[in-house]
């Protein structure tokens, strides 16, 4: 009996015409694809990408604070945890291991958050300006669960993280990443659903806010 | 049971009429405020098109790309002929890692092979993710009504029942409360799970990833937190790169729900690696062939360019007035209309390709451009070639056939049809009841026609001409 692969893959093969005379031709065009990766229209970009990125991260609903000074990071993560009557003691990233948290007042705990954390805190590889999308590989520094499974995800975003597009995200990605993160998640905003009459709630399975601290 | 019938039975439901109405025309007002927000829709609709045309051409070669990137990265890639041998491979996974509870996130590919069902007969337990869809599996496994909206058909009040009903707790009112109890129900569910479950809106030959697109944020968890991952889809899906990713993403929410983005987009590849501290440790890819490598290269190629938007139905008049359910199967609305005929075969889906009244709406707003209306018109064609048309109807058009070969007798025909229009118009421009056929007009008046047909006023004219 021929295997499910070979006959599908026959199937297809039959349907698309293909033999000896062009197998090699469309082998070469799939590779030279792949190798100068193509990009469709682009929106254009207004000069002030930061401005564009803070405009519509909230239109999905995220807060924003702007934390010129690096270091004060943990002290603006703080405050804005009090302010909204937010538990303090946050599961952070080991990749933001560095920052003072305790000096803060932050009981923090570096690592991947579990069922019972009620924070995370995350970097973020790049941001996204078009839609205002947080850009988070997983990787030993970075728990792909930190923010997903606490109800509030804080996200530290390095101003010179702010990119256009998806597209300059990628060409980053394809440029600084040694090894391809098991999963690249693209976060705008805190999760929601409409199933029931279309009606928006926040918080359907993940995160109910999505605070960035904008740093630089 | 035919389309038909399934309306009628639909039409006479006034609380099904009531919340269809609830949400009629939304999604197309949003998706309409989403493209007249976004200045690029129609270029990068073009480009969308072309990407997803450009794969099927050489689907075979991207595919085997795919396959190649995937198990380099860690994943198994597995094919199957049809949804059965879908279920048997999920099962046999399911086996081979001691599963038992299964979370699902969206994915109309496992409805089409009918995997809970599957699973449930093997003793494995599925539970249901996306909140549309675990309404309607603890609902005695109800069936979607629509490809993106799971529930559009039902009232908060039905869902505060059933979940009063279900988990034995105090009927809710509030849509917010509703959906936080669904959270907590399934919070452990996602916690304790062997395996996960999702589709896939995208496979990439570039990275050999599979990429999915959710709001809810259940897609992340199924892919993240159990053990064994499992991505079930199409066969058609797959794309070349992540800039031609990007280019689809601009397009599909908007197209959907009028978003600019959803909330979560994943890109997922391959288990987790040395270090990782989440994700699992296996990664499998099912690919269904399911009817679909019989498109391609016919007169049905482009319903495979299909991205599985909802633009279609949402805009349909049809869909809009007699919900999913009338359709019969797991596709609704025009796309359901062309794709089950053609997934379950022709004689399967008689009134399908007659259920829409061809106003060509859908065409206009798929975002990659599928002739749907065409595609219809074609089934009809393929219908009356293998007689599968009523024999009421076969003999009609033999008649008519007859009497148009026949210029005399036409002539005769219609002077007589004329007479008997104007007699029944009484003198107006619109006749109220149609004679011989009275449900012509139940709903509407029909024109009252000329005094005189155009064949005379076309012999009177010649004669003039002549003197």
């Amino acid at each position: 009996m021929s295997s499910a692969r070979d006959d599908i893959l026959g199937a297809l093969r039959c349907r698309t015409g293909r033999g000896p005379d062009n197998a090699a031709a469309a082998c070469a065009h799939v590779e030279r694809t792949i190798l100068q990766p193509r990009s469709g229209p682009r929106p254009s970009m207004p000069e002030d990408l930061v401005a564009l990125f803070v405009e519509r991260a909230q239109a999905m609903i995220s807060t924003v604070d702007l934390c010129p000074d690096p270091a004060q990071v943990p002290a603006r993560c703080a405050r804005w945890l009090r302010e909204q009557g937010l538990p303090l003691d946050p599961v952070v990233a080991p990749s933001l291991a560095d920052l003072d948290w305790r000096g803060a007042g932050l009981e923090v705990r570096i690592g991947a958050a579990g069922g019972g954390d009620r924070v995370g805190v995350t970097g973020c590889f790049r941001a996204i300006a078009e839609t205002g999308t947080l850009m988070l590989c997983s990787g030993p520094d970075s728990p792909a669960v930190n923010s997903l499974l606490p109800e509030t995800h804080v996200a530290v975003v390095p101003r010179a993280h702010i990119v256009a597009d998806m597209e300059a995200a990628w060409q980053a990605a394809r440029a600084e990443l040694a090894v391809w993160p098991r999963a690249v998640n693209f976060v705008s905003g805190p999760s929601r659903t409409a199933d029931i009459e279309q009606t928006i709630v926040l918080g359907a399975h993940g995160p109910y806010r999505v605070h960035l601290l904008i740093v630089g | 049971m035919y389309f038909v019938d399934r309306v009628r039975q639909r039409l006479d439901d006034t609380e099904l009429q009531r919340n269809l109405k609830r949400t009629r025309g939304r999604n197309a007002a949003s998706r309409a405020a989403a493209v007249a927000a976004f200045t690029d829709f129609d270029a990068v609709r073009t480009r969308a098109t072309e990407i997803r045309a450009s794969v099927l051409r050489d689907l075979d070669i991207w595919l085997e790309r795919f396959e190649q990137k995937a198990a380099e990265t860690g994943a198994t890639v597995l094919w199957a002929r049809d949804g059965d041998e879908a279920c048997r491979l999920i099962i046999d996974i399911a086996r081979r890692h001691g599963v038992r509870t299964v979370v699902k996130s969206k994915s109309m590919v496992s409805e089409e092979a009918g995997l809970n069902a599957a699973l449930e007969q093997a003793g494995i337990r599925p539970v249901e993710t996306d909140l549309g869809e675990y309404i309607l599996q603890i609902n005695d496994n109800e069936a979607p009504s629509h490809i993106i909206m799971p529930v559009i058909h039902k009232s908060k009040e039905q869902v505060s029942e059933l979940f009063a009903r279900v988990h034995g707790t105090a009927p809710k009112t509030d849509i917010e409360d509703l959906t936080r109890e669904a959270r907590e129900k399934l919070r452990p569910e996602f916690l304790g799970a062997d395996m996960g479950l999702s589709g896939g809106n995208f496979l990439i030959a570039e990275t050999g990833s599979v990429a999915i697109v959710t709001n809810e944020g259940n897609g992340r968890l199924c892919t993240t937190m159990p053990r064994v991952h499992v991505a079930l889809t199409g066969i058609e899906k797959v794309v070349p790169t992540l800039d031609d990713l990007s280019t689809l993403l601009r397009i599909l929410p908007r197209s959907a729900t009028g978003q600019a983005i959803t909330n979560y987009v994943s890109l997922l590849t391959g288990p987790k690696q040395a270090g990782d501290p989440d994700g699992p440790e296996h990664m499998y890819f099912v690919l269904v062939d399911g009817g679909r490598a019989d498109l391609l290269g016919g007169d049905f190629e482009s319903m495979l360019r299909c991205i599985r938007c909802g633009a279609c139905m949402n805009h349909c008049p049809v869909y809009q007035t007699v919900g999913g359910h009338s359709y019969g199967w797991v596709y609704p609305g025009p796309m359901g209309s062309v794709l089950t005929p053609l997934y379950q075969g022709l004689d399967q889906a008689l009134d399908l390709p007659q259920a829409a009244t061809l106003c060509n709406q859908c065409s206009v707003v798929c975002p990659v451009s599928i002739p749907l209306p065409e595609l219809m018109r074609k089934l009809r064609e393929k219908q009356v070639e293998r007689g599968l048309r009523p024999w009421s109807e076969r003999l009609g058009m033999r008649l008519w056939a007859w009497v148009a070969a026949r210029p005399w007798l036409y002539a005769i025909g219609s002077r007589i049809a004329v007479r008997y229009l104007r007699w029944l118009a009484e003198g107006r421009d619109r006749i109220q009841v149609m004679g011989v056929a009275p449900g012509w007009t139940s709903q509407r008046d029909f024109p009252a026609p000329a005094e005189r047909t155009f064949r005379d006023l076309y012999a009177a004219q010649r004669r003039g001409g002549r003197r």
